[in-house]
């Protein structure tokens, strides 16, 4: 919208703080559903450029496996997968209009089972990598 | 200081010339004046409790307060006293030229929707007591400001009326008095959509409505659906009706963030009415028999 004067970002993303539960929710569904978009690419690259044989594979694959950040990055994924489906399963009753209601506590349960999930796959991811 | 020697010269020369009683009178006014002046200073500081009131202050018109800026306003607090009390009063008592739009104080007319504490909320409804101070008041975002709280209305009513918002059968009684009821049933359906007052808290909340002007936005849209879902129009108007709804910029744009929801005064559950009409848009368009 034309602003007669420019109220700059305290109209939007300034306002952060006073955000609530849906629109955390719908930054959140934006924001991992543009890393998981950045991981199919990077997954697509990778697997592409180790595909010359079964040897190539296997050292690629083991190769990123030995880094530290590559595991750290793992964990982040999951986290990030977990929450965009769930938040989508919450998405879904939203749109066959079950429960709108509490939609905002749907959404911290999205947050806290994506929190335990993720907690809980540490000890797999990092074994091993320190 | 030139100007005060000639009045000490006065001063000296005063006496000689003025009767005693002369004297004692301009003493008398003297301490009277004295004693008003006091009286004024004391009136001014205010006895008991006080809220503190950041208000956005703009004015294109005006030289000098072409920038907007916030104008602090210390009110004093009265038990009960709403947001637009507080305005009222500081527009009263130090700024005549604080303006903002209000009318009922009730809730009902939807002139006074404002950006309190960084939400939209209507300044009649409210309580001083439930916000943390200082209160800071706004004209509501992503609309032009005319003039302090006052902001442009026109796009909003634009969208309200793109909807057709009225009744509009497709067939009247042959009688002319006779009239068109409504069942119960019927009437519960769509009755938190009839309470809209049309102060456009939902609009202003929408993170959509804001990037994209074309977007009917959640009252429209609960206009729309409060008439769509009335059984008494018929089939016709109901088609035309669900092709203004299901059009580009209509419910299909809503993201369900729930901000209308959570800002409207009225209570009225926007997401659940847009995401009803979507529910009626796919079902009229997804016929496999």
């Amino acid at each position: 919208m034309s602003q007669s004067y420019d109220r700059g970002l305290i109209e939007d993303f300034g306002r952060w703080r006073e955000f609530t539960a849906g629109m955390w929710a719908w930054v959140f569904h934006k924001f991992t559903g543009w890393v998981l978009i950045g991981y199919l690419f990077t997954h697509i690259a990778v697997l592409s450029t180790s595909m010359q044989g079964a040897k190539t594979f296997n050292s690629t694959i083991q190769g990123l496996e030995s880094l530290a950040l590559v595991r750290l990055l793992e964990v982040g994924l999951l986290a990030v997968a977990v929450f965009h489906i769930l938040n989508g399963i919450r998405l879904l009753f939203v749109d066959l209009g079950v429960g709108l209601e509490s939609q905002d506590k749907s959404f911290y349960a999205s947050l806290v089972l994506t929190g335990i999930i993720v907690v809980a796959s540490v000890p797999t991811f990092v074994s091993g990598a320190f | 200081m030139s100007t005060q020697t000639p009045d000490t010269d006065s001063e000296n020369e005063q006496p000689s010339s003025t009767s005693p009683q002369e004297r004692r009178m301009a003493e008398k006014q003297a301490r009277k004046e004295q004693r008003e002046a006091d009286e004024a200073a004391a009136a001014n500081e205010i006895q008991g409790e006080t809220v503190e009131l950041k208000v956005f202050r703009y004015d294109p018109e005006i030289e000098g307060k072409e920038e907007p800026r916030f104008d602090s306003f210390t009110v004093p607090f009265e038990k009960g006293m709403t947001v637009l009390d507080a305005l009222i009063y500081a527009r009263d008592e130090y700024d005549s030229s604080l303006t903002f739009r209000h009318s009922c104080r009730q809730a009902v007319c939807g002139s006074d929707a404002f950006f309190v504490n960084g939400s939209q909320r209507l300044g009649c409804q409210t309580q001083i007591a439930d916000l943390d101070g200082p209160v800071r008041v706004e004209p509501l975002p992503h609309q032009d400001v005319v003039k302090d709280l006052v902001v442009e209305m026109d796009h909003f009513y634009d969208q309200m009326e793109s909807v057709d918002p009225f009744f509009d059968p497709d067939e009247t009684p042959d009688d002319e008095l006779e009239e068109q009821r409504q069942d119960r049933e019927n009437r519960e359906k769509v009755k938190l959509s009839t309470r809209c007052i049309w102060c456009g808290a939902c609009m202003s909340s929408c993170n959509i409505a804001a990037g994209d002007n074309k977007y009917l936005g959640p009252a429209a849209i609960n206009k729309a659906y409060r008439f769509y879902m009335d059984e008494r129009e018929g089939e016709n108007k109901r088609q035309e009706r669900l092709e203004i709804i299901e059009a580009e910029h209509g419910v299909w744009r809503c993201q369900t963030q729930f901000s209308c929801t959570n800002v409207c005064p009225k209570d009225i559950p926007l997401t659940d009415h847009i995401q009803e009409l979507k529910r009626e848009a796919v079902k009229q368009n997804l016929k496999f028999w």
